[in-house]
């Protein structure tokens, strides 16, 4: 129930949007992906799997080896999160325009 | 279709702005956010009605509002301070939600007269921290979920 606010914790860490900006790229192994932080190889794992668990990245196996890649429709939502918070505005707007429509009339 | 309402903010940072044209003279547009009863109107929807408690449209005024529910439970309660009250130019306040974890936030609003019948309204809003905007910008995509949870509830109720 909880899947979508956990997409935003997910993303809310700044290695596990680092780790979604590079394999935006291309498609990597775990190892690849490690190689290219600071942070100790399990502890890129546990992002790696916090990430998969949200679906933001998907696993593909290819051979012996797994490589992620991002889930575009996935990242869509993401994306689209300001939406609502547009819209609230526009609809509180446009109730303020209709409101003042009638003061002016009135004048 | 162009849409009437703009939100920018830019990944990262810790402000937005919110820009609107209206079909309305720029002395209407500031009147909505001069005078508490035109306030209650916009501000009121079908989940809540707005009450004003109190506003000081002046400089070093302060202003509150409470949202109550159909049954009149306060659901909502917000407040802050007005440190500039130019009437059809700009106001200038804070925005504090009342028992919430978050911060304090900063508004700039500027009237801006395009012709004498319409007017544009440009919110630049001031967060602590980039992560407070970004959890501020979620709140309605949140609560959306959650009447979208509530509405399929009441459906699967139903079906009971």
């Amino acid at each position: 129930m909880n899947l979508r606010r956990d997409v935003f914790q997910a993303i809310a860490d700044p290695t596990r949007r680092a780790i979604l900006v590079l394999v935006a790229s291309q498609s990597m192994t775990a190892g690849t992906i490690a190689s290219n932080f600071d942070t100790a190889r399990p502890t890129v794992s546990k992002h790696l799997q916090i990430l998969t668990e949200c679906e933001l990245l998907e696993p593909e196996q290819n051979g012996r080896e797994i490589f992620y890649h991002l889930n575009p429709k996935k990242m869509k939502e993401i994306a689209d999160f300001i939406e609502p918070f547009r819209k609230m505005w526009d609809d509180r707007f446009n109730k303020l325009e209709a409101v003042m429509k009638k003061y002016k009339t009135k004048k | 279709m162009e849409l009437k309402t703009k939100i920018h903010a830019e990944d990262g940072k810790h402000d937005l702005t919110i820009t609107r044209e209206f079909d309305l003279p720029v002395e209407l547009l500031f009147r909505a956010h001069a005078e508490a009863e035109i306030f209650e109107q916009w501000m009121s929807h079908e989940y809540g009605t707005v009450k004003v408690v109190k506003f000081e449209a002046r400089r070093h005024g302060g202003w509150e509002f409470q949202t109550s529910d159909a049954a009149g439970n306060v659901i909502f309660s917000a407040n802050g301070t007005i440190h500039e009250f130019i009437p059809d130019a700009k106001i200038t306040r804070t925005f504090e939600m009342a028992n919430s974890p978050f911060d304090v936030q900063l508004e700039f609003l500027e009237f801006e007269r395009l012709s004498d019948e319409t007017s544009k309204l440009r919110m630049h809003v001031v967060y602590r921290s980039a992560e407070l905007r970004d959890q501020m910008l979620k709140l309605p995509f949140a609560s959306g979920l959650n009447m979208a949870h509530d509405r399929l509830q009441d459906i699967v109720g139903n079906l009971r």
